[in-house]
């Protein structure tokens, strides 16, 4: 009997899927359209807000002059300390490339030990492959000598590829609440990102709002109420299980109505995988830059510890949501985070801020030369 | 999950399947390719390395020189070496001789800790237990207040108090006696590996509670740093073993290849939804079946076994076999399916279903379910026993009752005869499960049998026999119901037999 619940239960599933499969066939803004439409996302600076395109959400790049939008910048107590904190890493994995540089001459084993430091570091193996294709070339054609400068090499084109971070950091509209979205997969450190982003944007004197729209997980809100109440910030909440649209709705009302500066909006932690929550997501993004509002960033919060599966991430909800940068939390561990290698690479999404710890004042703004001097040991 | 690793696996064998001869060289490039595709999938370095080597040193010699399919060979051994490396044998549960068996979950920040806590708990009360969850990480923000919300999801009690972990865990030990709870589950804050501080004191709550299990939660989307996050707790805390959890995103979960390779822990339990019930254990056979893209039903029958309502089932399934499955037993069925977990959950069980439909089966929410229920709730019950009589009149009337379009009213009516007629002919039956990659594993497990004829067949036929085989399992054990199936299709394979796609889903 049992074979046959099973062979009701398969059709009743194939059923449902089927009917789905044929809807969202029949949509045209379904994701198996989209996919195809997919284009790699234009330099951030260089973006101008465009009247007729709707989603992704419409940017405003309103530099101000004077104010930097970095909040390591501002931070007390916040030098760049990215090299410090990176460097307890140091030498976990750095034993391929120390290998790759005792060596007397480039040879295979030297490739193999490059190709190795740069998969262990999560680079990736199409971009390794790439990146070591590059090299070998120039090996082969004399303009390299030795494993020194290969390892230099190497390391200038992972900085090439990274590129330099925009100015302003992070984009404020010129009038009327600027509005940063936070999205990315469950777990990443997304309220807690929030909550160190408000104390630094703080204490460079911007009044912030946080919007809870992480309506889902179970106590959620109460965790950014815990550090709106820390750093002094207000907050939004809505009820558990609610509408994250009109939470954020909510929020740009009322920064409005009290002439706050900006408003930090969570969101549930969702895979990327789970089409009606990217299509909810798409909806909050919508609605957060409704005038008055201003969506100025969505930020793709990225755990260092992601493997390949980032850049899928990255690609998904860019494509869904726009994201304009990447903020690569809990790097402070033994992970490196050379996902976002392949992610700038391939999207030409930024990293704009670097978790380093669970202190507050733990988030910096992203360094290049510091990074890939991390990943290469 | 493994669902891109598995397409590429695929691929590669599917090339080395078809040829009469493998000179080493073509083995050595298979290999090579299966390198790539498992490095892409998170797999560890190292392991990658000495799982293909493992495969090449079972592969090449005079066994694949003699072999007539020596395809089949590599394909067996790549097979043999995913199960070792996934983890041989799944866990078996023990309970401590004094209660309360304590349980100790322990991992990284946004490992999915609080929440794979509630699931082992609900689980446990399963397996007939009476748990408690303990609220032992005071250090993230609002961390017990979620879990005493996940705890009355799954009606367990929770205990926690705002001292300090290791005050916690004496006194969690104290109340568990107290009040009679034999399993213990305790959830600690997310640590990294390398922050001494916090190891210790892990490891110092460890020796309060003296845990029965202590495991590692693990994100399945985890890269190379798998197996240095588990070195750094195995460490710290004896690990029994990992949890996976995430496992429902589309990571190719190569850090579950990697973590028993390195660090010498398997894979106990694996979360795989957002819902409390998208929780199992781990079957690392079956997860080999699953990346070499064998689909896994027999953890579909279990999960069924658990979650069914048994009298409703028989009675649908009793109507099926006499051809009078109606709009009613599809709303009775559908109410058992939601019990399963995700549809996506179930569909990535499946054998041979394609890929387009498993990601339109990820696309469909509560808010669709409920949608098909509605137009079946909006139906007269004569319309639900016989859907020929709905007309025009009685199509608005059902599409204005559900609040849908007649367009949707039709669709649904559409393909529930088609699935009908699917379900009427027990040869397409066999088909949905039985699709081809199913036949691959029936043949290699024949292959191992020692019959000759078989691997020179062709790898998918056979459906009827197995829609048979299934069909006379009726009244069997789970396990054994299967393995006639496979059996009763190795008995009467056929050539000719394609893979069926089922029709409802076009």
């Amino acid at each position: 009997m049992i074979a046959i619940w099973i062979l009701l239960a398969a059709g009743v599933a194939l059923l449902l899927a089927g009917s789905a499969f044929v809807v969202a066939r029949r949509r045209p803004g379904s994701r198996f359209a989209r996919r195809r439409r997919f284009e790699p996302l234009p330099p951030l600076a260089g973006r101008q807000p465009s009247p007729e395109q709707d989603s992704p959400p419409r940017l405003t790049t309103a530099p101000r002059p004077s104010q930097a939008g970095a909040p390591g910048d501002e931070a007390p107590g916040a030098p760049p300390r990215m090299v410090e904190r990176l460097s307890r890493t140091r030498g976990v994995f750095s034993s391929a490339v120390r290998a790759m540089r005792s060596r007397r001459s480039v040879d295979e084993g030297a490739w193999d030990d490059l190709e190795e430091a740069l998969l262990r570091a999560d680079v990736g193996v199409a971009t390794t492959a790439e990146l070591l294709a590059g090299l070998r070339e120039r090996v082969g054609a004399g303009e390299l000598v030795g494993p020194d400068s290969v390892v230099a090499a190497l390391s200038a084109e992972l900085r090439g590829l990274l590129g330099i971070p925009p100015d302003p950091l992070l984009a404020m509209a010129d009038e009327g609440p600027t509005v940063w979205l936070f999205v990315g997969v469950n777990g990443v450190g997304k309220t807690t990102t929030i909550g160190k982003l408000a104390m630094a944007q703080i204490s460079a004197g911007r009044s912030v709002l946080l919007a809870a729209g992480d309506t889902f997980r179970a106590a959620a809100a109460e965790q950014l109420a815990g550090w709106a109440e820390r750093v002094g910030a207000g907050i939004v909440r809505g009820a558990e299980g609610g509408d994250p649209s009109s939470v954020v709705f909510d929020a740009v009302q009322r920064a409005q109505a009290r002439g706050v500066d900006l408003v930090l909006a969570d969101t549930a932690g969702r895979l990327h995988t789970k089409v009606n929550l990217v299509e909810e997501l798409k909806k909050i993004a919508r609605v957060a830059g409704r005038p008055p509002g201003h969506l100025t960033e969505v930020l793709l919060v990225l755990d260092a510890t992601t493997g390949q599966n980032g850049l899928v991430q990255a690609r998904e909800f860019t494509e869904a949501v726009g994201v304009t940068g990447i903020v690569l939390t809990k790097l402070d561990g033994t992970a490196k985070g050379g996902i976002v290698v392949a992610i700038q690479r391939e999207l030409g999404v930024p990293v704009k801020l670097v978790g380093l710890g669970e202190g507050p004042a733990d988030l910096v703004p992203f360094d290049g030369d510091q990074f890939v001097e991390a990943l290469l040991g | 999950m493994f669902d891109s690793l598995s397409d590429r696996l695929e691929g590669i064998l599917g090339r080395l399947r078809g040829r009469g001869r493998l000179s080493e060289a073509d083995v050595d490039e298979a290999l090579a390719e299966i390198r790539t595709a498992l490095l892409e999938a998170d797999v560890n370095v190292s392991v990658a390395r000495s799982l293909t080597a493992a495969v090449r040193e079972r592969c090449v010699g005079e066994d694949l020189a003699r072999s007539l399919t020596p395809g089949q060979q590599v394909v067996k051994a790549l097979h043999a070496e995913l199960v070792n490396a996934l983890g041989g044998d799944p866990l078996r549960v023990t309970y401590a001789p004094s209660p309360p068996t304590v349980v100790m979950l322990a991992g990284l920040q946004g490992a999915g800790k609080t929440t794979t806590a509630a699931k082992l708990a609900r689980w446990f009360r399963q397996q007939g237990r009476n748990p408690m969850l303990v609220g032992a990480d005071l250090q993230r923000p609002a961390a017990v207040d979620q879990l005493r919300v996940l705890g009355e999801q799954a009606s367990v009690p929770v205990f926690s108090e705002p001292t300090d972990p290791l005050m916690v865990a004496a006194s969690a030990l104290r109340e568990a006696r107290r009040l009679g709870r034999d399993v213990m589950i305790v959830d600690t804050a997310g640590r990294l590996g390398i922050d001494q501080v916090l190891m210790d004191e892990v490891s110092q709550v460890s020796k309060v509670l003296s845990p029965r299990y202590t495991f590692l939660v693990l994100d399945a989307m985890t890269g190379q740093d798998a197996v240095a996050t588990a070195e750094a707790f195995g460490s710290a805390l004896s690990l029994d073993g990992v949890i996976l959890t995430k496992l429902d995103g589309d990571a190719r979960g190569g850090a579950a290849l990697s973590v028993k390779g390195v660090v010498g822990k398997p894979i106990v339990f694996a979360s795989t939804g957002e819902r409390l019930a998208d929780f199992d254990l781990f079957h690392p056979d079956r997860m080999a079946d699953r990346i070499l893209g064998m689909g896994d039903v027999l953890s579909l029958i279990e999960q069924a076994e658990r979650e069914f309502d048994r009298e409703v089932a028989d009675e649908s399934a009793a109507r099926l076999i006499q051809g009078r499955f109606t709009l009613e037993d599809f709303l009775a069925q559908l109410q058992q399916v939601k019990k399963l977990g995700s549809l996506s959950g179930v569909l990535s069980l499946l054998p041979g279903v394609p890929k387009e439909m498993k990601s339109a089966g990820s696309a469909i929410g509560d808010e669709q379910v409920a949608q098909v229920e509605a137009v079946i709730r909006s139906m007269t019950p004569e319309e639900r026993r016989r859907p020929e009589i709905i007309d025009g009149s009685r199509r608005t009337r059902i599409a204005r009752g559900s609040g849908t379009t007649t367009q949707e009213v039709n669709q649904l009516l559409r393909q529930f005869r088609d699935a009908q007629q699917l379900m009427r002919n027990p040869g397409l039956l066999g088909g949905l499960l039985g699709g081809g990659r199913q036949a691959r594993l029936a043949e290699m497990l024949d292959s191992t049998m020692g019959d000759p004829a078989l691997p020179a067949m062709g790898g998918i036929g056979g459906m009827e026999a197995l829609g048979a085989g299934l069909g006379g399992g009726t009244g069997a054990g789970s396990l054994r119901a299967s393995k006639a199936a496979r059996q009763g299709k190795g008995a009467k394979r056929k050539k000719g037999g394609g893979r069926v796609t089922p029709r409802g889903g076009r």
